[in-house]
Protein backbone atom coordinates (compact mmCIF):
# COMPACT_ATOMS: atom_id res chain seq x y z
CA UNK A 1 0.00 0.00 0.00
CA UNK A 2 2.86 2.44 0.60
CA UNK A 3 4.09 3.60 -2.09
CA UNK A 4 7.59 4.14 -1.26
CA UNK A 5 9.55 0.72 -0.51
CA UNK A 6 12.79 2.54 0.40
CA UNK A 7 12.56 1.53 3.94
CA UNK A 8 15.56 -1.32 3.71
CA UNK A 9 15.25 -3.78 6.33
CA UNK A 10 12.42 -6.46 6.54
CA UNK A 11 10.15 -6.61 9.62
CA UNK A 12 11.35 -8.96 12.49
CA UNK A 13 8.19 -9.13 13.81
CA UNK A 14 6.63 -10.24 11.11
CA UNK A 15 5.71 -13.61 9.20
CA UNK A 16 5.98 -17.03 10.84
CA UNK A 17 7.26 -15.59 14.37
CA UNK A 18 4.14 -13.86 14.71
CA UNK A 19 2.14 -16.04 12.53
CA UNK A 20 3.13 -19.34 15.02
CA UNK A 21 1.86 -17.58 18.01
CA UNK A 22 -0.86 -15.61 17.13
CA UNK A 23 -2.48 -19.41 15.63
CA UNK A 24 -1.42 -20.77 18.76
CA UNK A 25 -3.29 -17.91 21.10
CA UNK A 26 -6.74 -18.37 18.78
CA UNK A 27 -6.80 -22.36 19.40
CA UNK A 28 -5.96 -21.78 23.11
CA UNK A 29 -9.06 -19.23 22.99
CA UNK A 30 -10.96 -21.39 21.23
CA UNK A 31 -10.03 -24.46 23.35
CA UNK A 32 -11.00 -22.21 26.86
CA UNK A 33 -14.05 -21.11 25.24
CA UNK A 34 -15.78 -24.49 25.09
CA UNK A 35 -14.20 -25.10 28.49
CA UNK A 36 -16.20 -22.25 29.94
CA UNK A 37 -19.09 -22.72 27.70
CA UNK A 38 -18.76 -26.29 29.16
CA UNK A 39 -18.19 -24.82 32.87
CA UNK A 40 -14.95 -26.44 33.31
CA UNK A 41 -12.05 -25.32 35.22
CA UNK A 42 -9.03 -24.51 33.16
CA UNK A 43 -7.41 -27.99 32.27
CA UNK A 44 -3.94 -28.82 31.43
CA UNK A 45 -4.59 -28.13 27.73
CA UNK A 46 -5.23 -24.45 28.88
CA UNK A 47 -2.28 -24.09 30.98
CA UNK A 48 0.23 -26.18 28.39
CA UNK A 49 -0.98 -23.77 26.11
CA UNK A 50 -0.08 -20.78 27.73
CA UNK A 51 3.22 -22.06 28.19
CA UNK A 52 3.86 -23.03 24.85
CA UNK A 53 2.32 -19.42 23.70
CA UNK A 54 4.73 -17.79 25.86
CA UNK A 55 7.48 -19.47 24.46
CA UNK A 56 6.76 -18.78 21.08
CA UNK A 57 6.30 -14.98 21.98
CA UNK A 58 9.45 -14.71 23.97
CA UNK A 59 11.16 -16.19 20.11
CA UNK A 60 9.35 -13.37 18.67
CA UNK A 61 10.97 -11.00 20.98
CA UNK A 62 14.38 -12.39 21.24
CA UNK A 63 14.75 -12.41 17.24
CA UNK A 64 13.12 -8.61 17.48
CA UNK A 65 16.05 -7.47 20.23
CA UNK A 66 18.23 -9.43 17.59
CA UNK A 67 17.47 -6.95 14.88
CA UNK A 68 17.39 -4.25 17.42
CA UNK A 69 21.01 -5.00 18.30
CA UNK A 70 21.99 -5.15 14.52
CA UNK A 71 21.21 -1.56 13.88
CA UNK A 72 17.12 -2.29 12.76
CA UNK A 73 14.82 0.62 14.16
CA UNK A 74 11.22 0.75 14.98
CA UNK A 75 9.24 2.78 13.38
CA UNK A 76 8.13 4.04 16.74
CA UNK A 77 10.03 2.65 19.41
CA UNK A 78 8.29 3.82 22.47
CA UNK A 79 5.25 2.18 21.33
CA UNK A 80 6.86 -0.91 20.30
CA UNK A 81 8.83 -1.22 23.15
CA UNK A 82 5.74 -1.15 25.22
CA UNK A 83 3.42 -3.55 22.77
CA UNK A 84 6.50 -6.00 23.09
CA UNK A 85 6.97 -6.09 27.22
CA UNK A 86 3.11 -6.19 27.45
CA UNK A 87 2.99 -9.22 24.77
CA UNK A 88 5.22 -11.32 26.88
CA UNK A 89 3.56 -10.49 30.05
CA UNK A 90 -0.02 -11.72 29.12
CA UNK A 91 0.08 -15.43 29.15
CA UNK A 92 1.44 -15.14 32.45
CA UNK A 93 -1.25 -12.80 33.69
CA UNK A 94 -3.74 -15.38 32.55
CA UNK A 95 -2.05 -18.24 34.12
CA UNK A 96 -2.18 -16.63 37.79
CA UNK A 97 -5.61 -15.35 37.13
CA UNK A 98 -7.06 -19.19 35.55
CA UNK A 99 -5.01 -20.67 38.94
CA UNK A 100 -6.68 -18.24 41.45
CA UNK A 101 -10.32 -19.16 39.82
CA UNK A 102 -11.22 -23.05 39.41
CA UNK A 103 -14.09 -22.18 37.79
CA UNK A 104 -15.49 -21.96 34.43
CA UNK A 105 -14.80 -18.49 35.15
CA UNK A 106 -11.05 -18.82 34.71
CA UNK A 107 -11.15 -20.63 31.43
CA UNK A 108 -12.82 -17.21 30.09
CA UNK A 109 -10.25 -15.30 31.46
CA UNK A 110 -7.78 -17.56 29.25
CA UNK A 111 -10.03 -16.99 26.58
CA UNK A 112 -9.66 -13.54 27.04
CA UNK A 113 -6.77 -13.03 27.31
CA UNK A 114 -6.09 -15.06 24.22
CA UNK A 115 -8.14 -13.12 22.23
CA UNK A 116 -6.48 -9.98 23.29
CA UNK A 117 -2.78 -11.67 22.44
CA UNK A 118 -3.00 -11.78 18.47
CA UNK A 119 -4.62 -7.57 18.68
CA UNK A 120 -1.49 -6.91 20.36
CA UNK A 121 0.71 -9.26 17.94
CA UNK A 122 -0.24 -6.83 15.03
CA UNK A 123 0.04 -3.42 17.31
CA UNK A 124 3.37 -4.70 17.33
CA UNK A 125 3.87 -5.26 13.92
CA UNK A 126 2.56 -1.78 12.71
CA UNK A 127 4.72 0.24 15.30
CA UNK A 128 7.65 -1.38 13.84
CA UNK A 129 6.87 -0.20 10.21
CA UNK A 130 6.94 3.57 9.57
CA UNK A 131 3.91 5.10 9.12
CA UNK A 132 3.20 7.71 6.42
CA UNK A 133 7.04 6.97 4.83
CA UNK B 1 -22.85 -1.14 58.23
CA UNK B 2 -25.75 0.32 58.39
CA UNK B 3 -28.27 -2.03 56.76
CA UNK B 4 -29.80 -4.89 58.07
CA UNK B 5 -29.75 -8.21 55.89
CA UNK B 6 -27.00 -10.29 54.18
CA UNK B 7 -23.49 -8.89 53.83
CA UNK B 8 -22.70 -8.02 50.05
CA UNK B 9 -21.39 -11.37 47.78
CA UNK B 10 -18.03 -10.50 47.44
CA UNK B 11 -17.16 -9.05 43.71
CA UNK B 12 -13.68 -10.75 43.41
CA UNK B 13 -14.50 -14.31 42.47
CA UNK B 14 -16.04 -16.15 39.23
CA UNK B 15 -17.34 -13.51 36.41
CA UNK B 16 -16.28 -11.13 38.65
CA UNK B 17 -12.61 -12.34 38.22
CA UNK B 18 -12.69 -12.25 34.55
CA UNK B 19 -14.02 -8.82 35.28
CA UNK B 20 -11.13 -7.73 36.65
CA UNK B 21 -8.26 -9.39 33.92
CA UNK B 22 -10.49 -7.15 31.39
CA UNK B 23 -10.12 -4.10 33.59
CA UNK B 24 -6.41 -5.18 34.00
CA UNK B 25 -5.73 -5.75 30.35
CA UNK B 26 -7.36 -1.74 30.05
CA UNK B 27 -5.31 0.00 32.56
CA UNK B 28 -2.50 -1.49 31.27
CA UNK B 29 -3.39 -0.51 27.47
CA UNK B 30 -4.67 2.83 28.36
CA UNK B 31 -2.00 3.51 31.12
CA UNK B 32 1.28 3.17 28.53
CA UNK B 33 -0.78 4.35 26.03
CA UNK B 34 -1.91 7.60 27.87
CA UNK B 35 1.80 7.56 29.17
CA UNK B 36 3.84 7.42 25.87
CA UNK B 37 1.81 10.16 24.39
CA UNK B 38 2.12 12.53 27.43
CA UNK B 39 5.65 12.15 27.53
CA UNK B 40 6.49 12.16 23.90
CA UNK B 41 4.38 14.60 22.24
CA UNK B 42 2.25 16.35 24.97
CA UNK B 43 1.64 19.40 22.98
CA UNK B 44 0.12 18.10 20.00
CA UNK B 45 -3.50 17.66 21.51
CA UNK B 46 -2.95 18.13 25.64
CA UNK B 47 -7.03 17.02 26.30
CA UNK B 48 -7.21 14.20 24.37
CA UNK B 49 -3.44 13.29 26.06
CA UNK B 50 -4.72 14.06 29.60
CA UNK B 51 -7.96 11.91 29.07
CA UNK B 52 -6.06 8.90 28.63
CA UNK B 53 -4.37 9.51 31.46
CA UNK B 54 -7.55 9.96 33.50
CA UNK B 55 -9.23 6.59 31.98
CA UNK B 56 -6.26 4.71 32.41
CA UNK B 57 -5.88 6.23 36.34
CA UNK B 58 -9.96 4.87 36.85
CA UNK B 59 -9.48 1.90 35.08
CA UNK B 60 -6.32 0.71 37.35
CA UNK B 61 -8.75 2.29 40.79
CA UNK B 62 -11.28 0.22 39.40
CA UNK B 63 -9.85 -2.90 38.79
CA UNK B 64 -8.65 -2.32 42.46
CA UNK B 65 -11.84 -1.85 43.97
CA UNK B 66 -13.25 -5.22 42.36
CA UNK B 67 -10.59 -6.86 43.50
CA UNK B 68 -10.52 -5.74 47.05
CA UNK B 69 -14.10 -6.68 47.66
CA UNK B 70 -15.05 -4.89 50.82
CA UNK B 71 -17.54 -2.67 51.68
CA UNK B 72 -15.26 0.26 50.63
CA UNK B 73 -14.21 -1.58 47.44
CA UNK B 74 -17.62 -1.62 46.24
CA UNK B 75 -18.33 2.25 46.84
CA UNK B 76 -15.10 2.55 44.75
CA UNK B 77 -15.86 0.00 42.01
CA UNK B 78 -19.06 2.01 41.91
CA UNK B 79 -17.87 5.56 41.65
CA UNK B 80 -15.20 4.46 38.44
CA UNK B 81 -17.57 2.59 36.37
CA UNK B 82 -20.49 5.21 36.61
CA UNK B 83 -17.56 8.15 35.88
CA UNK B 84 -16.31 5.75 32.90
CA UNK B 85 -19.66 5.11 31.80
CA UNK B 86 -20.67 8.68 31.85
CA UNK B 87 -16.98 9.61 29.95
CA UNK B 88 -17.54 6.89 27.15
CA UNK B 89 -20.34 8.46 26.22
CA UNK B 90 -19.77 11.91 26.95
CA UNK B 91 -16.65 11.78 24.80
CA UNK B 92 -17.88 9.61 22.27
CA UNK B 93 -20.78 12.51 21.64
CA UNK B 94 -18.11 15.10 21.46
CA UNK B 95 -15.48 13.36 19.33
CA UNK B 96 -18.44 13.05 16.99
CA UNK B 97 -20.02 16.75 17.50
CA UNK B 98 -16.67 19.03 17.56
CA UNK B 99 -13.34 16.60 15.80
CA UNK B 100 -11.41 19.22 16.93
CA UNK B 101 -11.39 18.57 20.46
CA UNK B 102 -10.15 15.30 20.05
CA UNK B 103 -7.44 15.89 17.48
CA UNK B 104 -5.93 12.25 18.39
CA UNK B 105 -7.69 9.33 19.21
CA UNK B 106 -8.40 8.27 23.03
CA UNK B 107 -9.98 5.29 24.43
CA UNK B 108 -12.58 6.92 24.62
CA UNK B 109 -12.80 8.13 21.14
CA UNK B 110 -16.10 7.45 19.21
CA UNK B 111 -17.48 5.74 21.86
CA UNK B 112 -14.24 3.45 22.19
CA UNK B 113 -14.60 2.24 18.71
CA UNK B 114 -10.49 1.57 18.44
CA UNK B 115 -11.18 -0.68 21.39
CA UNK B 116 -14.25 -2.70 19.66
CA UNK B 117 -16.58 -0.92 21.64
CA UNK B 118 -14.95 -2.61 25.03
CA UNK B 119 -14.98 0.82 27.09
CA UNK B 120 -18.59 0.88 26.29
CA UNK B 121 -19.18 -2.28 27.55
CA UNK B 122 -17.08 -2.68 30.14
CA UNK B 123 -19.07 0.07 32.80
CA UNK B 124 -22.04 -1.85 32.18
CA UNK B 125 -21.31 -4.82 32.46
CA UNK B 126 -18.96 -3.82 35.90
CA UNK B 127 -22.37 -1.78 36.95
CA UNK B 128 -24.93 -5.03 36.36
CA UNK B 129 -22.20 -7.21 38.59
CA UNK B 130 -22.48 -4.84 41.63
CA UNK B 131 -26.22 -4.61 41.05
CA UNK B 132 -25.54 -8.79 41.06
CA UNK B 133 -23.69 -9.12 43.93
CA UNK B 134 -25.75 -6.86 46.77
CA UNK B 135 -27.07 -9.36 48.51
CA UNK B 136 -25.41 -12.81 49.60
CA UNK B 137 -27.03 -15.62 47.41
CA UNK B 138 -29.96 -17.07 49.35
Amino acid sequence: MCPVSSVGTDSPVDGIVATVPIVLSLLVAAWALVAAVRHRPPDRVQFVGLAVLEVALLVLSVLALVAVGGGDRPGEPGAFFGYLVTLVCLPPLAWVLARMEPTRWGSAIVCAVCLVTPVVVVRLQQTWEVLGG
Amino acid sequence: MVEAGPAPRRTNSGPGRLLIAVYLLFAIAATSRAGLQIATKFDEAPVAYLLSGVAALIYIVAAVGLARAGHTGRRVALACCSVELVGVVAVGVLSLVDKELFPDETVWSGFGSGYGYIPLVLPVLGLIWLWRTRRAPA
